[in-house]
């Protein structure tokens, strides 16, 4: 086994991936997703990531949290294909974005809206991924039966969105990106519209669910607590320009529930993060042209 | 009273048509009190007299007006649509082609008119013609407009979902244009009734006798204002159907697509 191989000399474009363990990861199972020296720079000129490396690795669940203008969403956007970096590469399970989609390497997204069509039904909402996958329609309506199950929705199932609360809204939407058994699921702020209660109380869901489905998760948040909560690791960022600043570990075991919340670890955790991201919106160079 | 003013459902009916009827009966009052002769300004009972004394004619006028206008709004509305469905799928043939769009809807329909009717020999085609070339703009744009504003969340989605073209079409913009094209769809049945009704006007003054217009053209000639004025209520009495029958249909349609209606 070659020695890790440090990102900056590994000429990108030359080397097959899957022959470089770099940094010595190990390559079965692949890492979900890899951010190797991305940059995003903004049409107007403004740098909105400096090169940045982040790898995630199986079954992690992710959060990415930092004052407002640090990237979190370019970096989320990136992870997902919505947005092709300005340099740098991006693989998923060290392929190519063509090959996303699948089996085992299925991507799915939840914005920071629900984004659902008001003119369909919940369960028609969440069909949507399977009917543009030309999926059987009896397969079709058995996932989505299923899933809205999973989610408690199955009673809302011929509503309307407008007929649902913020937080079914959001289940509706969370259902329609479960729904194509994704392996890797971004989510960028998800539960930030919803009160205090029902996003702790969908935070537990998301745990259960990711833990019964291994999924892999990268998630962005304004929230330290429930960064706290949710994560294997927190990637703080900080602003001008936009980059990592800081990684912290949570290594309390999964599932965590109400229990966790009111540990002493998970005040130990939040008081952590906070200290990291202060430090990270204190901490600007400046844009640079 | 005070119940009445209070009832959202009836005080919407029972307002307008006591302004309606106050308004008559004034008309009603002062052409008798004053003895205004009936060529100058007639009194709403000769208007009634001329309305039942020449039904036959004016109903028959008031078909052929109708038949314009509905003719006219269907191909406005199925051109429209396809013209507007053109245009949402490529940026190019919408910037080649709107420009005569504008054109058709600025240059006025009097000043056409007479070209269309000399042209076809057929005087119902040409009016259905002139009437359909005046219609059909607020289809064209409210409809493009409507497949166009999509929500960029939806459409990032849709993207990011692998969707095909097609599938963004029919599964996200023809829904999402649906309020833009009912609303395009209220002015375009307007529209219709005005354009078929002033192409007749033009048709008429040629000789060629039909619609409504004509009658009021006929009664202007032989100065008897009620029948003029008859043939005018039974113009305005079309475009209130057309309109109330278009908001139904919109309120309808609105429910369904799940932006009109209650809210939970």
């Amino acid at each position: 086994m070659t020695a890790p191989v440090p990102l900056d000399e590994v000429p990108l474009d030359a080397v097959p991936l899957d022959a470089v363990p770099l940094d010595g990861a190990p390559l079965d199972p692949p890492p979900p997703v890899e951010l190797l020296s991305v940059e995003k720079r903004f049409a107007n000129g403004v740098l909105g990531l400096e090169p940045t490396t982040l790898r995630v690795k199986p079954g992690e669940f992710i959060t990415i949290i930092g004052p407002s203008g640090c990237g979190k969403s370019t970096l989320l956007k990136l992870a997902s294909g919505l947005a092709e970096p300005s340099d740098g590469r991006v693989w998923w399970w060290r392929g190519p974005f063509a090959r996303v989609g699948e089996k085992t390497r299925r991507l799915a997204f939840v914005f920071q809206d629900p984004t659902l069509m008001p003119w369909a039904s919940v369960a028609a909402n969440v069909r949507l991924p399977l009917d543009i996958g030309h999926v059987d329609p009896t397969e079709a309506d058995d996932r989505v039966a299923a899933v809205l199950a999973e989610l408690g929705l199955s009673d809302r199932a011929t509503q309307r969105p407008r007929q649902l609360s913020g937080g079914m809204r959001m289940r509706t939407s969370i259902a329609r990106a479960l729904v194509t058994d994704p392996d890797l699921l971004l989510m960028d702020e998800p539960f930030g519209a919803l009160d205090e209660l029902s996003r702790n109380r969908l935070d537990e869901r998301l745990l259960q669910l990711s833990a019964e489905r291994g999924l892999t998760t990268m998630f962005v948040t304004h929230s330290i607590y429930e960064a706290a909560f949710l994560s294997t690791r927190v990637i703080v960022m900080a602003a001008n320009p936009g980059r990592i600043y800081a990684e912290h570990t949570i290594d309390a075991p999964h599932p965590r529930g109400e229990a966790f919340r009111l540990s002493p670890a998970f005040a130990d955790h939040a008081r952590e993060l906070t200290r990291l991201l202060t430090a990270a919106s204190l901490d600007t160079r400046g844009n640079q042209p | 009273m005070t119940t009445l003013l209070h009832n959202r459902d009836l005080l919407p009916v029972v307002a307008p048509i006591a302004i309606g009827a106050i308004i008559l009966g004034g008309w009603q009052v002062t052409c008798t009190v004053l003895a205004v002769p009936d060529y100058l300004f007639p009194a709403p009972s000769s208007i009634w007299h001329a309305l039942c004394g020449n039904w036959p004619t004016l109903f028959h006028a008031l078909l052929g007006t109708l038949k314009v206008t509905l003719m006219a709004f269907a191909i406005a509305v199925i051109t429209g649509t396809l013209i507007a469905l053109l245009f949402a799928q490529s940026r190019l043939i919408e910037i080649s082609l709107l420009p005569y769009a504008i054109m058709l809807q600025v240059t006025p329909i009097v000043a056409i008119a007479p070209l269309i009717i000399i042209m076809i020999d057929d005087t119902f085609i040409s009016l259905v013609l002139c009437a359909a070339a005046v219609a059909i703009f607020p289809i064209i744009s409210n409809t493009t407009i409507g497949l166009k504003a999509v929500d960029p969340g939806l459409l990032a989605y849709f993207r990011m979902a692998r969707a095909s073209r097609w599938q963004q079409l029919v599964r996200l913009r023809i829904p999402s244009a649906v309020p833009f094209f009912l609303a395009g769809l209220r002015i375009a049945s307007g529209l219709s009734l005005i354009g078929a009704v002033v192409a007749e006007f033009v048709a008429g003054t040629g000789g060629h006798s039909s619609g409504l217009a004509y009658e009021i053209l006929q009664a202007g000639f032989q100065l008897d204002m009620p029948r003029m004025f008859a043939a005018l209520a039974l113009i305005t009495f079309a475009g209130v159907a057309m309109a109330l029958a278009m908001a139904g249909l919109s309120r309808l349609a609105l429910t369904w697509h799940g932006t009109g209606g209650d809210d939970q």
